[in-house]
Formats: structure tokens, sequence, C-alpha cells
């Protein structure tokens, strides 16, 4: 599988769009893809990302469920032990709170339980993060919680090209796979899309700008906002390379460790509470295989040890900016 | 709620019985197993050959009565306590023995045995029974799930939820409720204020039965009735089992703690094996000479079982992270290698 997208013919799309376009190429390629969750059939689910699936593919095949994540998420575990490929909607990162004890308990466990007899193929889809005035619970990041789930994959994708190749891979994938969309990023990037079904390989870091005056490790919705730092950082004629990670588990430590050895300081971009974020397990990796080459200590830029605040004012003060992220990167550099 | 019963307690049969001679005898072979292992799973486990055993004591017709009324393409979802059913429906007995001695021969269940893993987390079985059984319906099978769960258990809202999904989908499902009087040390009137867990049905939409779980043949017809039902895509069916757990917890529990033993005395009474006998040997099928053989039978059987649990491996360090994904990433790599270079 080529890490980059393939050269045929696209269209400009949204990330919202890109997704759309994913689960309609996944349930016309795989009679056992089915896909559900609170109002994914009639509606196309609120951010439309189910949008007109369930006429196409009837509403056996797309469909609504009662309104309880568990159910849900154990629901469609059972789908998947029966040979079914199910991708569940979840409404809003947050709202998986509800469904932990199946996560936790059953989805990345049951081929290690099993010895390899059953496995969960199955996609978790949820929109996470902030950036467009929610209310409270909607802007949640919960990603290091579901890096904790042993035997389940977490991957984010940051542009609608990624996205769709990704969540086609993911649905392929013989193991369960959380997917997080930022819904800062549905309808507020746009990219040229390839037409038709193609991957992107799960488990892979990518180098989406050069530079060797130090990297920025990011994801999600933090990629456009570490670009922007680094397009105003190189005015000033300060190179930054920016890393976006895409799949966090299993996370590409080799692309992440090459390059803190090329620029020798690190900073570690993520949105959600800083304590226990995806972040700190970022800054430990770079600890533990590339501390000879670090010029600086490694700085994380992350949202405040608080809960994610519901109030438009001063939202934007939680999730890291281009100018938190410059000013982690002074630090790095002036250290 | 009027609950199904065919047996008198002491086994003479209310009327006319809904099985044949031979099924009565084959159901009774499969209730004497179960008991047969229970008996000596408990003092396997004192040898130290079992690991935490939950005995089932009390409970074998709730449980062996469900088994028998499915086909082996049907779906057998056990909680922790259902070793009884999943004897029934087909898992080995090498498998059950090395699954309770936490042995990784015993985690993987033979291909062609429609039972999934024992649960551990509470409820968690109820909303993926229901996925289950709705999957058969996109393979063109027509296949039915039974799930058991516990009285206790019915308080977490896994049970609530996949009841609604269920109701809400028309799923293939028999829910199996063994009310046996304890969640560990809590009872029943301390764990919901409901005479019965059936009624609870009402509140989804979908029927519910409530049945004497001590009488195999009650149990039987009750959930056959309730598979039938499901097979013709009348949905789901909730079945109640009363019930009486005789034995501890498991064997690391003592209910002197929490309860007399004057209860468990009157249980003992109805005792589901015995009461089941009684009714062949009223019907003049059964006599003490045949039980014998049956039992040596079974003692053969089981021996036989025990060696050959004996032959399965202990399990090497670095299983422990293999099969957790399809294929090992770098971090479970690099634990194998370690995890193999440890034990050289």
């Amino acid at each position: 599988m080529s890490a980059a997208v393939p050269q045929t013919k696209t269209r400009v799309l949204n990330l919202v769009q890109a997704v759309n376009e994913a689960l309609d190429l996944a349930l016309e390629r795989d009679p056992r893809v089915l896909l559900f969750g609170e109002d994914v059939g009639k509606m196309g689910g609120v951010f439309r990302a189910s949008d007109g699936l369930q006429p196409k593919y009837g509403e056996h095949r797309v469909f609504d469920t009662p309104l309880a994540e568990s159910g849900i998420i154990g629901y469609g575990i059972g789908l998947a032990l029966a040979g079914m490929r199910p991708v569940a909607e979840i409404q809003f990162a947050g709202f998986l709170y509800p469904a932990l004890d199946q996560i936790l308990s059953h989805l990345g466990r049951y081929r290690h339980r099993t010895r390899g007899r059953y496995s969960i193929p199955m996609v978790i889809r949820a929109p996470y993060g902030g950036g467009v005035h929610t209310p409270e619970q909607h802007a949640d990041s919960p990603e290091a919680v579901l890096c904790h789930v042993p035997g389940a994959k977490v991957v984010i994708p940051s542009s609608p090209e990624r996205a769709k190749g990704l969540l086609l891979a993911a649905i392929e994938d013989p193991d369960p796979v959380f997917f997080l969309e930022a819904i800062k990023l549905y309808r507020g990037v746009k990219a040229e899309v390839p037409e038709g079904y193609y991957t992107l390989p799960i488990g892979k870091a990518r180098v989406v700008r050069e530079g060797d005056a130090a990297s920025l490790f990011c994801y999600g919705g933090m990629v456009e906002v570490c670009q922007k730092a680094a397009e105003v950082a190189a005015r000033e004629g300060v190179e930054l390379e920016v890393v976006d990670l895409e799949t966090l588990t299993p996370l590409d430590t080799e692309t992440v460790v090459e390059s803190v050895k090329k620029t020798g300081r690190a900073v570690v971009v993520y949105e959600a509470m800083r304590t226990g974020g995806f972040g700190a397990e970022v800054a430990a990796r770079i600890a533990e295989e590339a501390m000879d080459s670090l010029e600086a200590p490694i700085v994380r830029v992350a949202g405040w040890d608080a809960p994610y605040p519901p109030f438009s004012a001063v939202e934007h003060h939680y999730r890291p900016d281009a100018r938190r992220v410059l000013e982690a990167v002074r630090k790095v550099l002036t250290h | 709620m009027d609950t199904v019963r065919y047996l008198q307690d002491d086994g003479t049969p209310l009327g006319e019985l809904p099985f044949s001679a031979e099924e009565l005898l084959s159901g009774y072979r499969a209730l004497r197993r179960a008991r047969h292992f229970d008996e000596r799973a408990l003092v396997l486990q004192r040898q130290g050959k079992l690991g935490v055993y939950p005995p089932f004591r009390g409970q074998e017709a709730a449980q062996v009565g469900v088994a028998l009324a499915l086909e082996k393409t049907d779906w057998l979802v056990p909680s922790y306590r259902e070793t009884a059913a999943v004897l029934t429906h087909g898992l080995p007995l090498a498998s059950t023995i090395l699954y309770w001695r936490a042995n990784p021969g015993g985690w993987r269940f033979p291909e062609g045995v429609r039972i999934l893993p024992f649960y551990i987390p509470i409820a968690t079985q109820i909303p993926q029974a229901v996925g289950v059984a709705q999957a058969g319906k996109y393979h063109g099978e027509n296949w039915v799930a039974a799930a058991f769960i516990g009285d206790g258990g019915t308080s977490e809202g896994d049970f609530h939820e996949g009841l609604n999904f269920a109701s809400v989908f028309g799923a293939p499902v028999l829910f199996v409720v063994q009310n046996n009087g304890w969640a560990i040390s809590v009872p029943t009137e301390k764990q919901m204020k409901v005479r019965s867990v059936a009624t609870r049905a009402q509140g989804y939409g979908i029927p519910g039965v409530v049945v004497d779980g001590n009488d195999l043949v009650a149990v039987w017809k009750a959930a056959r009735d309730a598979v039938e039902r499901a097979r013709r895509g009348e949905g789901p069916t909730l079945l109640e089992a009363l019930t009486y757990r005789i034995a501890p917890h498991t064997s690391s529990d003592d209910p002197g703690r929490y309860r007399t033993e004057e209860q468990t005395e009157l249980w003992k009474q109805k005792d589901p094996v015995m009461r089941m006998r009684r009714c062949l040997e009223h019907l003049g099928l059964w006599d003490e000479e045949r039980e014998k053989a049956l039992v040596d039978e079974l003692e053969a059987e089981l021996l036989a079982a025990v060696e050959e649990a004996d032959r399965s491996p202990e399990p090497e360090p670095w299983s422990i992270v293999e099969d957790v994904f399809a294929e090992m990433n770098a971090d479970q790599k690099a634990a194998w290698d370690y995890l193999h270079g440890g034990a050289r």
C-alpha cells in the first residue's frame, strides 16, 4: 500500500464529503459492511456523513439505532463476531463514555481472548475536538482513552484525501479501528480528492512539511494549526518540520525518531487535556529513543487541565493555536 | 405471572409431558453429565488443576433445558456460570477444563461450535447477542441466539439497552435470566422491586415467561417455544428461570458471611437432577442400575478429558503479546523478542 494518494482524477471535497464518499464505496464493495448509529439512517447523520446512503443501500444496511451508545457498540461487536463489517457512528466522541465497558472489556480483547478464533473488524467513527462553538461534551478529544485500549487502532486524519483512503483502510482492517474526525475540519478544509476506491496505510506517520529547526508532532485538527505556525516561522527564516502522526496506535515511532534526529528539537501539539494526553506518549518515546539527539527539552502544547470550555468567547484560549505553538518553538530554539 | 411447570417438586409429572421418552432420556443424560462435571470440577480446583471456578449446582436444569432447545447452528452466549449450558451445546470437556484452568488451549473454542467465550463483565453479552442474532439475517441463515444472565445482571444498563435493541430490531434472540436468588451476597429483593424479572419484558414490548428453573421439562419446553418463535421471525423473548444457587458464588466465596443454610436446604429438596431422575423412574424409564451405568460412563469420559487437558502445554511467556492484532506491531514485536529472550 502506498503512503501517497493515487494520481488519478480528482475533485475538490471537504472532509465530511470525503468520509461520505468512502462510506459509499465501502458499502458498494462489501455486502458485509453495515452503517449505523444515532440519526445515521434517514437523516444521514448530524454532520451528513451518511447523507444519501440509506436510500441507496436500504434500511437493512444503513440504519438508525436507539439512542444508547453502549448498545450501539455492543450490537456492532455482535455483528462483527458473526461475520459482518460494522461501521458505527458515535455522534460525538464525547458520547463514547457510556460505551466504555464494551470498548475496554471486549472490543480489542476478543482476538486475544479466543486466541484468534474471533476478531472484531469494526470501525467506530466519531467527530471530535473543538473550534466550532459546540455545547459541553461535544468538543471532547478522548483519543488518549482510546489509545489505552489493547487490541484497537486509533486513526485521526487531517485532510479530506487522507480521510477517504484511511477510512477505507480502517473498514478493510481485520481489527477494530477508532476513526476520529475533527469537527473543525469537516467543512473547514477542502482538497483535491481522487475518485474511486483507494486505501492509505494505517500505522504510518507522514512528514507534511520538511524543516531542520524543530519538529512539530500533531494530528487531526492540530495539523493545520502547526502548518500555519510553520508558515509564520518560515517568514523569519526558521524552517519547522511538521509531522502528521495520522495513526496514534500503532504509532510510527520510526518516523517520529527520524525527525527528531534531524532537528534535535520536538514540540508535541494536541488539543486534548494536557495531563495524560497522547502527546505525553509521543514525548516519552522521543525521550526513550532519541535522547542523544535532543538539543532542548520536549515541550507540549495542549488543552489546559480543565474540561473543554463550552463558552464560545474564550474557547480559543483552550484549543492550541499557531501563536501558542510558536511560543513553544521559541522555547525549544532558545534553550 | 404464572410459572410454567411440568414436574412436581418430587418429580411426579403434573400431566402429559411434551417430549418423547427418548428425548426425556437424552435430556436427563445431559443434566446428569453437567452435574458430574460440576462435582468433579470442584475437586480438580482443590487439587490445583482448575483456577477460580464458578459452580452451578442447583442451576443445571435452567441451563441444560435452554441448550437442549437450540440447534447446533444456533449461538449460545454464556455468562461465567453457564458451564452446564456450554457442555450441552457442544463444548468439549477438555476445552472446558482448559478454559477454567486458565490455559490458552481452552480459550480458542473449536471450529463449528457456536459458543461465545464465558462473559465476565456483567450484562455486556446482552447487546452483543442481539448483534450475533441479527447477523444471521444478512447471511441468509435462520439462526437464533440464546444469551444468559443472572438476576443481578439485570440491573446493568447493557441489559436494558440490549433488550430494547432486540425489540426494536425484532431480533431472533432468547434472553435467559437465571434468577438464582443471589448476586454474590446481595439477595434479589435488594436488587429490584419488581416481583419478577419477566414482567420487565412488558417495558420492551416483548413476551416475558416465568418458568420453574429446576424443572428440566418446563425450561426445555419454554425455551423451545421461544426459539421457535424467534425462528419464525416473531422476535425476542425474555425467559426467567426461577432457581437457586446451592453452591458458593465461586470456589473462592464463603456464603456463610451472607446467608444461612436453611434456605439452601429447602432448595436442595427441589434439586433439578434428582427431580428429573424421579420423573424418569415414575415413567418407568430409569432405575438404579441405569443410573450407575451412566455415572460410570460419565466418569470415564471425564477422566479421558482430564488426561487430554493435561497434555496441553503450558502457555509460553511470549504468547502474552500474540493474537492482539492480526499482525504484531513494532511494540508487540519488541515485547515478543524480550519475552522470548528472557525465557531462554
